[in-house]
């Protein structure tokens, strides 16, 4: 899995009241919440947004609620893959769950631009920021949620386990 | 090797994998709990998976409380979809009009959670029930779905922080301000994948209540659980609620800590977490701030001995002219013993709005929502930015003694000050 864009970066402890907040959670379609994605970090933040773009945060992404709808939020966007220095719990195990490809990098994040070129590949856990030229390696998925992944995600994980 | 609370727990329900932190178990789950806002994903995922029923009818609980009583059509409609669910699943545990209340008060008071007990829930303040020694942890929609279906989820076992709390609390401070205390102390994210466990001479005093709110508060610091040992008061507690908890679970004294924190509860002021995270921790003194609402209630501080403190402040006393006062009790329960306890007269007097049980003002669902550049002080459990309204408006959070006596001075107070 390689994903290659433009990083859009926000800061650290962004939370889901920020992503997606409580008002729009009347709706469970990620393109009706994509529109009002990160609406309560920046009115009007999806504007700026292209399909394909990185997104890339600082420390504790997704803190907060348990809302499944901060990754379809995301991925309503039109963002198939965050890097972040570190995400909040139950938001990684949700961005797994809905097919939203995260990579945790640690600290450095930092050497990553607003606007840098990327190149993201997931399954080695490698992230390389072309305009700066470098290589960063990032934190291996744990094999039982790589499992979960090959499996395509965590709905046909179940069905196929009720289905044996 | 000795085992903490929360690997002791996981123990029991452990399928398959060793109880090391890092590993990941597979573990037969107590109860499955979503609400209006996270079932109708969890139903969406569920019925994708091809599931036809609930592993067990009773041990699933649907909890109609962020949008109810329902503020639109469309919040309307997402509970008629899981109340058609509930009814055709056979789901014995949905509660929506006067049965339903605030998730996290209602499922302890009614035993359906407890001491020893494995809990997942769809919503991040499932650890609440920590409080009352269980393994309780907050996922997403369709992990819940997956359990719902399955009656099991794996876990990446957490390493333990412990939280040791000494000394003797001063007048006017308590669970609240314990935990806001260890927030600031850990961070928001201090704890991230880790469990928290709270002990010490101060978490032995303090009462089932006060536990519950503290453990509520773990996620605030990215805990995945948060637990207190199910000693004796927990059990008395579960007993008398309905629970068939028998058996106390305590940290062994040899068990392995990531990390321990401690608290000196003597020294301790009253806390308050400023905007706009709930680690931006302050005595009470270091802020003035003024307030145009005072929000007492949520699954924090929405129980009767939180109404009670509330009301010890609001006695023969009014909020301030512009200061909006809303009270709401957490369950029906609740409710009534307020009423009959004669606190309502309390809070009349003092100029307060008294709601339904509901988590309304506090994720900025309804019944109390912020116009730009308003200031609230709550006894809930986030202030992120435009958490309960308008982008531009503010939440501090604190104890009900505290948002009580911030109600009357219209500025964030001390209640000893009064």
């Amino acid at each position: 899995m390689i994903f290659s864009g433009r990083a859009h970066k926000v800061g650290a402890h962004i939370d889901t009241d920020a992503i997606i907040p409580a008002r729009f959670l009347v709706s469970t379609d990620p393109l009706e919440l994509g529109k009002n994605c990160m609406e309560g970090l920046e009115p009007g933040w999806i504007q700026r947004i292209d399909e394909g773009d990185i997104l890339v945060a600082g420390e504790n992404f997704g803190c907060g609620s348990s809302r499944e709808h901060a990754p379809l939020a995301i991925l309503g966007a039109g963002i198939k893959v965050v890097v972040a220095h570190s995400f909040a719990r139950i938001f990684y195990r949700n961005g797994f769950n809905m097919g939203l490809t995260l990579v945790e990098i640690g600290p450095e994040v930092e050497k990553i631009a607003d606007g840098d070129r990327l190149q993201v590949d997931a399954a080695n856990g490698a992230v390389i920021d072309e305009t700066a030229g470098v290589e960063i390696a990032a934190k291996p998925v744990p094999p039982f949620m790589r499992d979960i992944l090959d499996k395509g995600g965590l709905v046909e994980y179940v069905k196929a386990r009720l289905a044996a | 090797m000795g085992a903490t609370v929360a690997e002791k727990v996981l123990e029991r329900h452990r399928i398959e994998g060793d109880v090391v932190p890092d590993r990941i178990i597979r573990c037969r789950v107590s109860l499955v709990l979503a609400n209006d806002i996270t079932a109708p994903l969890a139903i969406k995922s569920f019925k994708a998976m091809g599931a036809e029923e609930v592993f067990d009818r009773e041990r699933v609980a649907l909890v109609m409380d962020h949008f109810t009583p329902n503020k639109d059509i469309d919040s309307a409609e997402q509970v008629r979809g899981v109340r058609e669910f509930a009814r055709e699943m056979g789901v014995v545990n949905y509660f929506e009009g006067g049965q339903a209340g605030v998730e996290h008060a209602l499922l302890p008071e009614i035993g359906l959670v407890g001491p020893g007990d494995v809990v997942i829930g769809a919503d991040s303040h499932t650890c609440t029930y920590g409080g009352l020694g269980a393994f309780a942890t907050g996922m997403g929609s369709t992990d819940i779905a997956a359990a719902m279906a399955l009656g099991e989820t794996w876990f990446k076992v957490p390493p333990t922080i412990r939280v040791e709390m000494t000394g003797k609390l001063p007048e006017w401070v308590g669970a609240k301000d314990l935990i806001l205390k260890t927030i600031g102390e850990i961070g928001v994210a201090g704890a991230l994948y880790k469990a928290l466990e709270f002990g010490g001479e101060v978490a032995d005093e303090l009462d089932i209540e006060g536990r519950l709110t503290m453990a509520n508060m773990a996620i605030e610091a990215g805990g995945k659980a948060g637990l207190f040992p199910a000693d004796a008061k927990a059990l008395e507690y579960a007993k008398a609620h309905g629970h068939a908890a028998s058996e106390e679970i305590h940290p062994d004294p040899d068990a392995v800590y990531e990390r321990v924190v401690r608290i000196d509860a003597s020294s301790l002021a009253p806390q308050v977490a400023c905007p706009h995270l709930p680690d931006n921790v302050k005595d009470v003194g270091e802020v003035d701030t003024r307030i145009d609402q005072a929000v007492i209630g949520s699954c924090t501080n929405g129980r009767i001995t939180d109404l009670r403190e509330a009301a010890d402040v609001l006695r023969g006393r009014k909020a301030a002219d512009g200061v909006r006062l809303v009270v709401i009790p957490a369950t029906p329960a609740i409710w009534r013993q307020a009423m009959e306890e004669g606190l309502y007269e309390i809070f009349l007097d003092a100029g307060a709005v008294i709601g339904p049980p509901t988590c309304g003002p506090c994720l900025g669902g309804h019944m109390g929502i912020l116009g730009a550049g308003e200031k609230a002080v709550a006894t809930t459990n986030r202030n992120f930015k435009g958490r309960m309204g308008h982008l531009d408006s503010e939440v501090y959070l604190a104890s009900p003694a505290v948002a009580a006596a911030s109600a009357v001075t219209g500025r964030i107070t001390n209640p000893a000050d009064l």
